[in-house]
């Protein structure tokens, strides 16, 4: 039986760590909405390209398509991006991107393809570097940027462009969590080099004039696609984290309460047995006279 | 006079999505003027100024945009822009940094020739542009 003073401390211990969970709560949602908003306003640029490249890549032969839409002609060696928070206490979200980049790479490794890993954020690195420590080529940071935009989803290509004509992969998937809601964020694998068409989007009947040629268009658009691409993950992924975080936050929160519930009643319960045997043994004292 | 539907797209957000009467781009081989039924066509863009005339024929909205794509098919126009911003919000200063970003990158760039004629081209769009830019605002 805990004394009235332990429980007391209990009690007060808890209502502090109540008072961050709620405080944290409340910055996520602020934060959410920024993220949101951000994330949405990148849509239509990413949906657009989509089909702009889907009707350039429909006039382009095979054989002459650039490598990052056409590939290497090998799936030797797989490069997996995997973006995730810089930061925890967000329930279940780095966890799940990881286990589905960690599901992905040993199922790789199993064919017996190289496996690299490039991460973004720190969290997945840290869930990751145990078991693939060999295989993490490059940590992208991307802690110092409140308002991440067009600029960090450019590094990130950039890199990933870089090592990509320098030969050292031969396809990338990109790791992502979709913002589904505040409550369900989707981990998504994407592969991003070679590019992916949807075959579902409209491929318009008409034979386009270009200007300068094909190739060259293609060959500046692909690698903006790539950091479009890119964009769009981590802009997801940003409303995505909050969107964890607060649930996540939330559900504390209200698991606190039910505890400072729980044990305030017992601290009444045993503060009233202690006052009751004090007045027991004052009766029986005075009785026995 | 028979519009079209033109969209104008950055990154970050649609600057601009509706019916218009024309608009003015930027293309990498020429201005164009875009009017509705208009040929397909898929064309880089370059820095510079872009210009839609509304369908009330009020004065056009000027756009700067520093580069980008535009598709143009039967059912429309799309222009997906690197960075688009209304022409209000255009300073030299602005036009300074862009300058800046790409002498940078031109530097840091890789040993890859057609890499480096590209930058090159775009550096010295972007300062024909700020000419063009300097004698408008001297007007």
């Amino acid at each position: 039986m805990p004394s009235l003073k332990d429980l007391r401390n209990r009690i007060a211990s808890v209502k502090a760590t109540q008072k961050i969970t709620k405080a944290m709560q409340m910055v996520a949602a602020a934060k959410l909405r920024r993220a949101q908003a951000a994330a949405e306003a990148a849509r239509p640029y990413a949906e657009r390209m989509e089909t702009v490249l889907a009707n350039l890549a429909a006039g382009v032969s095979a054989d002459g398509a650039p490598k990052l839409i056409g590939g290497t002609g090998s799936d030797k060696v797989q490069l997996l991006v995997v973006c995730t928070a810089e930061r925890g206490l967000c329930g279940a979200f780095n966890s799940s991107i990881a286990r589905l980049a960690r599901d992905k790479a040993l199922a790789l490794k199993a064919e017996g393809k190289t496996v690299k890993i490039i991460c973004v954020g720190k969290k997945g690195y840290d869930v990751l570097r145990r078991q693939f420590g060999a295989d993490i080529i490059e940590l992208i940071d991307l802690r110092a940027f409140k308002q991440l935009g067009f600029a960090n989803a450019e590094t990130i290509s950039q890199s990933i462009l870089a090592r990509f004509n320098a030969g050292e992969f031969d396809v990338a998937t990109l790791f992502f969590s979709k913002f589904k809601s505040v409550i369900s964020q989707i981990p998504t694998a994407q592969q991003i080099i070679p590019a992916q068409i949807t075959a579902g989007t409209k491929v318009s009947e008409s034979v386009y004039d270009y200007e300068p040629d094909e190739t060259e268009i293609l060959e500046t658009l692909l690698p903006r696609n790539l950091t479009v691409q890119v964009l769009r993950a981590i802009l997801e992924n940003a409303a995505s984290e909050q969107g964890a975080r607060m649930s996540a936050m939330d559900s504390a929160t209200r698991n606190a309460g039910e505890m400072i519930k729980k044990q305030t009643q017992l601290y009444n319960r045993s503060r009233q047995a202690m006052i009751t045997k004090e007045l027991i043994e004052i009766i029986s004292g005075a009785e026995a006279l | 006079m028979a519009t079209f539907k033109f969209e104008l797209v950055s990154p970050e957000s649609i600057l601009f999505s509706g019916e218009v009467n024309s608009v003015i781009v930027p293309a990498v081989e020429g201005e164009m003027t875009v009017l509705a039924g208009h040929a397909p066509v898929v064309a880089t863009l370059k820095p510079g100024i872009l210009v839609l005339i509304k369908t009330d024929n009020s004065n056009g909205k000027e756009f700067f945009v520093s580069g980008g794509i535009v598709e143009i098919n039967p059912t429309g126009m799309t222009i997906l822009a690197e960075q688009a911003r209304f022409i209000e919000d255009v300073d030299t200063a602005v036009l300074d940094q862009e300058i800046l970003t790409a002498e940078t990158r031109l530097a840091a760039a890789p040993e890859d020739e057609s890499e480096q004629r590209r930058l090159h081209d775009q550096l010295v769009q972007l300062k024909e542009f700020r000419n063009v830019f300097e004698e408008r605002r001297a007007n």
